[in-house]
């Protein structure tokens, strides 16, 4: 069996932390750009701009584009080959957390508890793991950070099979205008369709890891996601709320075998600072 | 797009009565921070006739929760936050004599009301600026409720921090107008 030291798993994620927060995906910049040439109002224009030079200034600088460094969320893929030596690996990940989060100037937003005082733990601890098994001897590390502003505009609906297609899209579509500006626009829609009620909300979250600009390999589902990409442009929220034809970037959707009485969806709306690293030990 | 309205706080009636939605401004001065935490504390102050931690007549209230400073810097990333989590609190303080708020998003029907009534307006910064936003920081100190972290009371010295009219006296509203390209496009 393979062995990995915990403290590589604090390193790593500690690094991972740092670098998501400061260095935006290329891939969201050139969609940026690309959005930036093709609208016409100036208000959109200078919007997206200034949301390019952020970034810029964000990396050059190496501080977080956002004050809301978010919640700590980390997907870990275990290879079930791996042995995970000398600590907890969930106590590695939340020890990397911190140490990132301190070391990085980063802002804490973790409260110990939702309903009762609300403190602060002061280090952005404790993270929320998702753990998969897979096959093989890698451990796959994904630090996405989430912001509040669209984590708040997020919904899970139990829908009726009969509801279908158009229903997703209503849904969608009356999520995304309700939530108007408050999500950061240019948003990414994550769409996690089928398992059951926790099932589509991991969907939603894990499609917000894709790249911009890939649909799901499924031409049916990519071209369901060209679709309702179309439509939310249309609803002129545009960059930063002040109207356009740039609403979202990408709309990302996975699906899953469901029930036969069943059609879950969850719809994670993610801002245009969509942060994720990822590392293979 | 036209040139930005330059504005120094604290503000006054006259100078509200001059701002229109859709206008980009520049604002100077000082500007204090506060989000969801801060404004329930402010509020239960006021319901019990006890005094704020300042005299928030003519002031703006920015709401923001920065990052923490690195070494050199003044203030961490600052960009706003979502403003409707404030909506139970700010008319309220606007009843006070809060004059300005800065932040992203839409707001509640007693909000503009209370914007009309007392003559008080709201500007939204863009959202996820964070790092250019922290560059018009000149200084920063933490006046009240340090225990809570990046959601204290801070007090700025802003120069040239750029953001937009978002509602105005006048029943403007940057997020209902956004459908009326032509006048937007005016605006601009």
């Amino acid at each position: 069996m393979r062995e990995i030291h915990a403290t590589k798993i604090i390193d790593i994620v500690s690094k991972l932390c740092q670098e998501a927060n400061y260095n935006l995906g290329e891939d969201v910049i050139q969609a940026l750009k690309k959005a930036c040439e093709s609208e016409t109002k100036p208000i959109a224009r200078d919007v997206l701009q200034q949301l390019i030079d952020n970034a810029s200034l964000a990396k050059s600088e190496n501080i977080p584009m956002c004050q809301d460094c978010g919640v700590a969320v980390v997907f870990v893929y275990v290879g079930q080959d791996i042995h995970v030596v000398g600590g907890d690996i969930t106590k590695a990940v939340n020890e990397g957390v911190k140490k990132g989060y301190n070391e990085g100037y980063l802002r804490k937003s973790m409260v110990k508890n939702p309903i009762i005082e609300r403190i602060n733990t002061e280090d952005n601890t404790p993270a929320v793991i998702h753990y998969r098994i897979i096959p093989g001897d890698k451990l796959k590390i994904i630090f996405t950070p989430k912001g509040a502003g669209s984590e708040n505009m997020s919904s899970l609906k139990m829908m009726k099979p009969a509801d279908g297609v158009e229903g997703i899209k209503k849904f969608v579509l009356q999520k995304v205008s309700n939530a108007g500006p408050n999500p950061c626009p240019p948003i990414v829609l994550g769409i996690g369709i089928g398992g059951n009620f926790e099932k589509a909300a991991i969907l939603a979250k894990e499609s917000l890891l894709r790249p911009i600009n890939q649909h799901n390999p499924d031409p049916k589902i990519a071209s369901l996601e060209k679709e309702i990409l179309n439509e939310v442009n249309l609803l002129d929220i545009g960059p930063a709320g002040f109207g356009g034809k740039t609403t979202a970037l990408a709309v990302n959707i996975e699906t899953y075998p469901c029930h036969i009485g069943s059609l879950p969806v969850a719809l994670n709306i993610n801002c245009h600072a969509a942060r994720h690293k990822e590392v293979i030990i | 797009m036209p040139e930005p309205v330059i504005l120094n706080t604290p503000l006054t009636d006259n100078v509200i009565e001059d701002l229109r939605v859709g206008q980009r401004v520049l604002i100077n001065g000082i500007i204090y921070t506060a989000r969801d935490a801060a404004h329930k504390r402010m509020v239960e102050l006021l319901d019990n006739n006890q005094q704020l931690p300042f005299d928030i007549k003519g002031q703006v209230i920015y709401y923001a929760g920065p990052a923490p400073a690195k070494p050199g810097q003044v203030i961490g990333s600052c960009g706003p936050t979502t403003s409707y989590r404030m909506d139970p609190y700010a008319p309220k303080l606007i009843q006070h004599g809060l004059k300005g708020m800065i932040g992203k998003g839409t707001r509640s029907v007693e909000v503009k009301e209370a914007i009309k009534k007392y003559k008080s307006i709201y500007f939204a910064a863009v959202g996820g600026l964070g790092a250019l936003l922290a560059k018009t920081v000149k200084e920063v100190k933490v006046i009240a409720y340090p225990d809570l972290g990046p959601e204290a009371i801070r007090r700025m010295t802003v120069q040239n921090f750029p953001a937009f009219v978002a509602i105005d006296i006048y029943d403007g509203d940057i997020y209902k107008e956004k459908k009326e390209v032509d006048n937007l496009a005016f605006l601009c």
